[in-house]
């Protein structure tokens, strides 16, 4: 072997290919599979795609790096269950390009935070913190709330997560940026045409409290309020186990 | 600099900066609606100051046409200064926004100083600024000694400098306005990552074409951990940022991947990020500095044989164990958990080579702090390694998963380990760079050592506590079977922890400038006449003069 090793250490390019036949093995063995294997994602019906201003949501939550202190990830462990709600299923991260798991509970577990605070909570919260839970260390983000959301081109980020396999229609990428002001703007005329695109469950709500503008704390808190509420199939499993006891 | 590049090198190098002015032209003109017309105006600006900087010494003299026959070492002298720049700039960030765990309102009402910012610029400033500098300037150093050859290249080893520089300028900044693609150690964006992948090939294609003028039949240990990463950064680099751009006009892309398929990706790359940068890259700089230093042979051949290829195949199956408990596929898990613990076998190897070559010269590392050091850094490396595969156990990492444990196990291997070894590889390599007789210092490196080991040993041992504490409040149940504790009585536990770690970061950050400091004072130092001679020179088959 040694022989075989001083040989091998004489040739440079030898040892290039080396390396990289050594190292590609783990990955192509680990990785490769999760993109074939059917049982890797769980298929479900009722599985929706963020709105336009939910993906602009989630644009501002990867902008500011709330990942880096809430996961959004409840594994299968009873405490977190119990804390946070039924474990995370594959599925419910599927359109999420990127996936916002998170590594680090700085802050609590987020999977499944949708609906869980009002709408005033969030703006509160999200103003300053310390205003709704005194010993908080989040930062504040006041300035969500004086930002105008950036819009006109949700078109185009629409059109490029249906390139990544997103399953948008024409329809919704064409006026992407129209329904992002019908969801924050209850009673009018685009809010209605966006709920016939994106169906009657959506949440239309002026979120950040004021219907006549459309700001970034709108879009921020129209997202947290939908997360773990793409599809119902989590709580549905959660039910059918503890039914079955 | 300019000096040392013939004519027509420095016309090649005004045309490159030229290019690189029109590329952030175009980049700000497209992206001028965007964020993205900031980084443009960044790459004009820094074309066009590059482009100053070559045309003010373009009618300088010739260089000396035995240039050739010595090693070239103007690029490692500029990537030790920076790179001790992005550590004293980077631990700063870091440890301000220690204390804004601390004290939230320790900051401005304005994007850019939140947390969330910047903490990816503390964490790309150190991995990327301050140890992706040290290990470009230390390979070039390392390459051109045990090939006794000169670069092949008097420009290409700028372009890898200067360009990979930039990248993290983008880096940086990016993430202060906004832009970020948010994996982890990966933030930059699609551009960007384009930029670096031009930089990384350069890399490699100088570094085996001065492999191939090597006089030396064998390849040293040293280049073959600086190989592999080089190569292995290449692959995780391309394969974790693929993404599809908004379009030509806008920062943000969309990752290719999604859910459980990008998290593995992510994590095999985040991993390996750790494997192949913060290790692979930092053992080749142990492997040359720490026997020169202590002035004996590495203890075993074979050792470091099975630790390389050890590193080199395992490291890359045990990304999954970041994904836990999640919902990726168990198998996947099952995996990356078997191979995390084999780790510890070739990692142990080459801490434990480290260690025995050091054994017979105990008083050396009693008296030279910069061979201690590295002795230290071996011990942290043994340290953190033990660690990690035992956090990659599943039960284990259900405690410790999402919580600071975590993080003070990232200390001990970036402060302990990569921070530890590269102080002690600058501290021996500068007075050889600029041919001085020592450091300027021996009492401030004396100084520099008993902070950073102090300020890592404070780190450290504060978040093995808040973690455990935090992982085992999240866990425990009452009496009547309920959850014991909030999630904010968790955290209220966490404050004297979360300051004593901020604390530890100061000192360590303290260390960082005096070791700054020092390092440019023995720059400043007058040259001596008759300088110590530290290597052998390159040799020449053939007469170089053609």
């Amino acid at each position: 072997m040694l022989d075989k090793h001083a040989k091998l250490e004489r040739n440079a390019i030898a040892f290039v290919f080396a390396i990289i036949f050594v190292a590609s093995i783990g990955g192509i063995v680990e990785i490769a599979p999760l993109f074939t294997i059917d049982e890797t994602v769980e298929e479900v019906e009722d599985m929706r795609v963020y709105t336009p201003l939910e993906v602009a949501g989630r644009n501002i939550y990867i902008r500011e790096g709330c990942y880096a202190c809430h996961s959004q990830m409840i594994r299968t462990l009873q405490d977190e269950v119990e804390r946070y709600g039924p474990y995370s299923l594959a599925v419910e991260s599927q359109y999420d390009h990127p996936m916002l798991w998170g590594s680090k509970r700085t802050g609590p577990d987020l999977a499944r935070l949708g609906e869980k605070y009002s709408d005033d909570w969030h703006v509160a919260h999200l103003i300053n913190p310390r205003d709704v839970v005194p010993s908080s260390v989040m930062p504040s983000y006041a300035w969500l709330q004086r930002n105008s959301l950036k819009n006109e081109d949700m078109d185009l980020h629409l059109a490029a997560l249906r390139k990544v396999g997103v399953p948008y229609t024409d329809e919704m990428i064409e006026n992407a940026a129209q329904d992002t002001y019908g969801q924050a703007r209850p009673d009018s005329e685009p809010a209605d045409a966006f709920l016939e695109r994106y169906g009657e469950d959506s949440n239309v709500r002026a979120f950040d409290g004021d219907p006549g503008r459309l700001t970034e704390m709108d879009a921020l808190v129209a997202y947290l309020q939908i997360l773990g509420r793409l599809t119902d199939v989590a709580h549905q499993q959660a039910s059918n186990s503890t039914g079955g006891e | 600099m300019i000096s040392q590049l013939t004519r027509d090198e420095r016309s090649s190098a005004m045309i490159l900066c030229a290019l690189l002015t029109l590329f952030g032209l175009a980049l700000g003109i497209v992206g001028r609606d965007d964020v993205l017309g900031w980084h443009g105006a960044l790459l004009a600006f820094a074309g066009l100051a590059l482009l100053f900087v070559v045309m003010r010494g373009y009618y300088d003299p010739n260089p000396d046409p035995d240039r050739i026959t010595k090693y070239y070492d103007d690029p490692t002298k500029v990537g030790v200064i920076v790179s001790m720049m992005w550590l004293v700039f980077a631990t700063f960030v870091g440890d301000w926004v220690a204390w804004l765990l601390v004290y939230p309102e320790l900051t401005f009402d304005a994007g850019w100083s939140s947390f969330g910012r910047l903490r990816p610029v503390h964490t790309t400033g150190v991995i990327f600024g301050f140890g992706g500098n040290a290990l470009i300037a230390t390979s070039f150093h390392v390459l051109q000694r045990t090939s006794r050859a000169r670069l092949a290249g008097n420009l290409s080893p700028w372009v890898v400098l200067i360009g990979f520089n930039l990248f993290c300028l983008m880096a940086v900044t990016g993430y202060m306005l906004g832009i970020t693609a948010s994996k982890e150690y990966a933030e930059p964006e699609w551009y960007a990552d384009i930029f670096l992948v031009v930089v990384w090939v350069t890399y490699f294609a100088l570094y085996i074409r001065t492999l191939a003028r090597r006089q030396e039949p064998h390849i040293y240990v040293a280049n073959w951990y600086f190989l592999a990463f080089i190569l292995v950064v290449a692959i995780l680099h391309i394969v974790n940022n693929l993404a599809v751009p908004v379009s030509l006009a806008h920062a943000k892309s969309y990752s290719l991947f999604s859910g459980v398929q990008d998290a593995m990706t992510q994590w095999w790359y985040g991993h390996n990020a750790v494997a192949f940068f913060l290790t692979s890259g930092f053992l080749g700089m142990l492997y040359y500095y720490l026997p020169r230093r202590a002035g004996r042979p590495i203890f075993s051949y074979r050792m470091s044989i099975i630790s390389f290829w050890g590193i080199t195949f395992l490291y890359m199956w045990a990304g999954s164990h970041h994904l836990h408990y999640t919902a990726l596929p168990h198998w996947v898990q099952t995996l990356g958990m078997t191979f995390s613990i084999v780790l510890v076998v070739p990692s142990w190897a080459s801490a434990g080579n480290a260690l025995l070559t050091l054994n017979g010269a105990w008083e050396k590392v009693r008296d030279d702090a910069t061979l201690r050091f590295m002795f230290v850094a071996a011990v942290f490396y043994g340290l953190s390694t033990f660690e990690g595969s035992f956090m990659a156990i599943r039960p284990v990492n259900s405690l410790s998963h999402y919580t600071d444990w975590t993080v003070g196990h990232v200390h001990a291997g970036a402060l302990g380990w990569v921070a530890m070894i590269t102080f002690g590889a600058f501290y021996t390599l500068v007075p050889m760079l600029w041919n001085r007789e020592r450091m300027y210092s021996s009492r401030l490196i004396e100084a520099h050592f008993w902070l950073a080991l102090s300020g890592t040993v404070i780190y450290v041992f504060a978040m093995w506590n808040s973690g455990i504490v935090q992982g085992l409040m999240w866990r425990a149940y009452a009496e009547d079977g309920t959850l014991a504790y909030s999630f904010i009585d968790s955290l209220n536990e966490m404050i004297p922890y979360y300051f004593a770690r901020a604390v530890g970061g100061f000192l360590f950050f303290l260390g960082g400038v005096i070791g700054l400091y020092n390092i440019w004072m023995t720059t400043r130092m007058p040259a001596l006449e008759d300088p110590p001679v530290y290597d052998l020179p390159p040799v020449f088959e053939t007469e170089p003069a053609e």
